[in-house]
């Protein structure tokens, strides 16, 4: 048997409030709010945070490949799952690989993991951009998904595969070449009644091979950049359409190639043992993924549910909106801007720039961050052993705001911070508005890309505000030692 | 082992310093010619009667070439020495230790900045290629982060701490309005900065200390000699330097309230100049007020103020020109602004004319028995600097 052992996700902390597009421009927006990538967020940095969900959730589970996809990469050329691989503190036997380009390879991924014999960690995650005023700039939403992909005998599945169908067809509806900031689409009509017989085979042909009738489903969850293509498939559905999911769109937006897996890993923290879920995704043709829960899923918690990500969040203005998205140029401090990360430094320093791994000296017991060689308390040279800190949770020891420094969105919010357990490090603040900082307040790592400098994205780790009650699937404090 | 110190054996026989300004006009060359000459003219001696040179500058130019070029030194050491914004004191310290070594009979250590060429405000650190993990952020907003510690660890108000600090800089723009050297000669109430803005945790600009290229520099000689030169030359009693591990940065038991690696230089000093209560004992000191919080701290660490006791001697005025222990009264950095090189000898400068009774009126401290003069110079930020504390008088013994 084999199927999904733990899903995640991630919504960014920010949201839009569509009426902020029109109260500016006079026109565009909407109602309801999206979610909006931080300006220290990329389609990586949101793919490890999803991905750090799901791996919390999966139990003793342990993957043997990471697939990431997104149509919005950091890097081209370069592998952007390595990144994640390395925020993971994931083995250098397990392979990293993009998928990168159409959105829908998000969607792919997942069938192909599910058709597939490994145990998989597929990453989906966009940032949707559009000309301001436009309908994808308020229609869209950012945020990653990630599912543990696997057999039976590598982790407990909450959810098992039962089928697929795809239906591939070649039409120009919705394009973008590298480098352009927005996407172009064809005349709305044609994409409404070309994708309509695809989603009438490639549905058929999902519940033909899952051997199941549509009046089964018991959770519809479709994604698909064409609202109208999506609402006429209604019928085609049959009595599947009644099923269908909330798409988020009111509180998150489209996330594009992360949708499927995003409205996927929403569907399967709501089902019940032994339900069906069909899985929809419209993009150059339709792709159906069939699932049914078993009965772990009853007992299955998610540590980050979408539901609450989507249900929280702070807003941020239309214009730093604009302006983390580079559509308005808004002048920085008068300060030199940070220059491009060494290569080869970074490299040596990889395990506590990607996977924020501290030391600790074997005869103090003092943890160091940075890791050293020769221990602050002591003197001991040569004798610490690693100490990931990415999982603790830390307390502000001082704090302040330093409208000085260059930063891609002034004013930096900093704080010293302390880890349960020992070790503590300065760290930049983020998500956070400067006057909910105070000495004492709980902060987690929250893995981020500082800045980019020659074209190097600087990626490393910030703190954000611990959010409500402290959950009880985050792992225990360590002792103090 | 052990820290001996070198009181009573090298003596400072001229000093000179620029005016410390945006000198638009002058390039480093200029600002070194001008601190050069004139110390040579103080000293009453040539060029070619210093033995060795000591350069001290962080980042306006690299090597002793960067000293022997402009000034034509022939065929003489010339030390380039870097130390963060310690700079100048530490090129004075090991120029005096190579007097008190025998290896040289006369020195002269000058320190130099031109920072207004780089086109940003403020100071930027020189870059060195990282793995981006380090912390940028700006030296106000790290030394701001005193504020709410103490104000937590001693209970004083926030308000009530912040209007202290303010104090501070009211004090040190009181003291150089009164100075011709200085960069800022305007006095600035405490209320007036209370009102500003904050630009880094509660600090605002006027919290800082300001931007100024300058040049300073000390002619020594060995203490035997010093009469040779100058009728009433000062005598080194202590020289004292800590460079911290970074400790604040990795230890939670750093909480903010204490430069500890001053505290350290200052006990150093001390023992070094046999000095057991300096509340009593120094008559004045130039400390490195680089943000308001960091001046109230160390008249904690320096020993001038008891534990969480400095907010409430700054309120009664304890280090004000005609308080019980002046503290920065050319202005400090707070008027002078910080050309980084030349700060240290800056200080030193204002202990010359002051313990040789040379300062302005408006500006000279009371008499009183006591005459020993301190600097405290340091560099970097709380929880990771360097610290300098030297202690000088006009008397041997």
């Amino acid at each position: 048997m084999r199927g999904i052992i733990a899903s995640g996700a991630y919504i960014p902390h920010r949201r839009l409030d569509r009426s902020e597009i029109a109260a500016l421009f006079g026109k565009g927006g909407g109602r309801g709010t999206r979610s909006v990538a931080s300006f220290d967020e990329d389609t990586t940095t949101m793919g490890a945070e999803a991905a750090r969900n799901a791996l919390r959730d999966a139990g003793d589970a342990t993957v043997d490949a990471l697939w990431f996809a997104t149509s919005t990469p950091a890097y081209l050329e370069k592998t952007n799952a390595a990144a994640i691989h390395a925020a993971l503190r994931l083995e250098p036997s397990v392979g990293a690989l993009d998928m990168g380009g159409a959105l829908r390879s998000g969607i792919g991924t997942i069938r192909t993991a599910l058709q597939g014999g490994a145990t998989t960690l597929v990453v989906s995650s966009d940032i949707r951009d559009g000309m301001a005023t436009s309908a994808d700039e308020s229609a869209g939403g950012d945020g990653a998904a990630a599912l543990i992909i696997g057999d039976d005998t590598a982790g407990t599945l909450i959810a098992e595969y039962v089928g697929s169908g795809v239906a591939t067809d070649e039409f120009l509806e919705r394009w973008r070449v590298p480098g352009a900031e927005r996407s172009r689409v064809w005349e709305e009509r044609f994409g409404e009644v070309t994708y309509a017989p695809l989603m009438k085979d490639a549905f058929a042909a999902a519940l033909a091979d899952a051997g199941i009738d549509a009046d089964q489903v018991d959770h519809l969850a479709v994604a698909g950049l064409h609202a109208r293509a999506i609402k006429r498939g209604g019928k085609t559905f049959g009595a599947a359409a009644e099923k269908m999911v909330d798409d988020l769109s009111g509180t998150v937006g489209n996330t594009g190639t992360a949708h499927a897996g995003l409205l996927l890993a929403a569907t399967l923290e709501q089902a019940e043992p032994g339900q069906t879920i069909a899985v929809v995704m419209l993009a150059d043709g339709v792709e159906v993924i069939i699932l049914r829960t078993t009965d772990a899923i009853a007992d299955y918690t998610s540590s980050a549910p979408v539901a609450a990500q989507a249900a929280a969040g702070a807003p941020v203005s239309y214009g730093k909106f604009l302006s983390w998205r580079g559509m308005v140029a808004v002048e920085p401090p008068n300060r030199p801007a940070p220059q491009r990360t060494s290569a080869s430094a970074a490299y040596r320093k990889s395990d506590w720039k990607f996977g924020f791994v501290g030391t600790r000296d074997r005869s103090s017991g003092m943890i160091h961050m940075p890791p050293a060689r020769v221990s602050q308390k002591g003197g001991a040279v040569d004798d610490m052993e690693q100490v990931p800190m990415a999982d603790t949770v830390g307390m502000i020891a001082s704090f302040t705001v330093d409208k000085l420094v260059y930063s891609p969105s002034p004013p930096v919010v900093f704080a010293v911070v302390d880890f349960q357990g020992g070790g503590r490090a300065p760290l930049e603040l983020t998500d956070v508005d400067p006057d909910e900082v105070e000495i004492g307040g709980r902060v987690e790592p929250t893995f981020r890309r500082l800045s980019t400098s020659d074209e190097i994205h600087n990626y490393f780790w910030k703190v954000r505000p611990v959010r409500g009650e402290p959950n009880e699937q985050s792992p225990p404090a360590r002792e103090e030692s | 082992m052990g820290s001996h110190g070198i009181k009573d054996q090298v003596a400072i026989i001229g000093m000179g310093c620029t005016p410390f300004l945006e000198h638009w006009d002058k390039s480093l060359d200029d600002l070194i010619i001008d601190a050069a000459h004139s110390t040579y003219a103080s000293a009453g001696i040539a060029q070619e009667d210093i033995d060795a040179f000591w350069f001290g500058t962080s980042q306006s130019a690299a090597s002793g070439l960067a000293l022997a070029g402009p000034l034509k030194i022939q065929g003489k050491p010339v030390t380039r020495v870097e130390n963060y914004c310690a700079t100048g004191s530490e090129a004075m310290r090991n120029a005096a230790y190579a007097v008190a070594s025998g290896a040289y009979d006369v020195v002269m250590a000058l320190g130099a900045e031109k920072v207004k060429d780089g086109g940003y405000q403020g100071l930027n650190a020189f870059p060195i290629p990282t793995d981006g993990t380090q912390r940028t952020l700006t030296a106000a907003a790290m030394f701001s982060l005193i504020l709410p510690s103490y104000s937590q660890k001693y209970g004083v108000d926030r308000d009530e701490l912040r209007y202290t600090v303010a104090k501070i800089a009211e004090k040190n723009h009181f003291n150089g309005a009164r100075n011709p050297l200085a960069q800022f000669r305007r006095e600035t109430s405490a209320e007036q900065i209370c009102e500003m803005a904050a630009v880094a945790g509660e600090l605002s600009v006027f919290d800082c200390a300001g931007v100024a290229d300058g040049a300073a520099a000390v002619i020594m000689c060995r203490a035997e000699d010093a009469h040779k030169y100058c009728p009433n030359p000062l005598y080194i009693k202590a020289l004292s330097f800590v460079a911290g591990t970074g400790a604040g940065s990795l230890d939670p038991d750093y909480d903010y309230t204490a430069l500890l690696e001053s505290k350290w230089a200052a006990d150093d000093a001390y023992a070094q100049a046999g000095v057991t209560d300096p509340k009593i004992e120094i008559a004045m000191a130039e400390v490195h007020d680089c943000f308001t919080p960091t001046e109230l701290v160390l008249m904690e660490d320096l020993g001038f103020s008891d534990p969480g006791a400095a907010w409430q001697d700054v309120l009664d005025g304890a280090f004000q020109l005609d308080g019980r222990l002046p503290v920065n009264t050319d202005g400090g950095l707070k008027s002078f602004g910080h050309p980084v090189g030349a700060s240290g000898l800056r200080m030193l400068y204002e202990v010359w004319l002051q313990l040789r009774g040379e300062a302005p009126e408006d500006r000279r401290i009371s008499e009183t028995d006591r005459n020993l003069g301190l600097t405290h110079n340091l560099g970097g930020y709380p929880g990771e600097m360097v610290s300098f504390v030297g202690i000088y008088g006009p008397e041997l013994g």
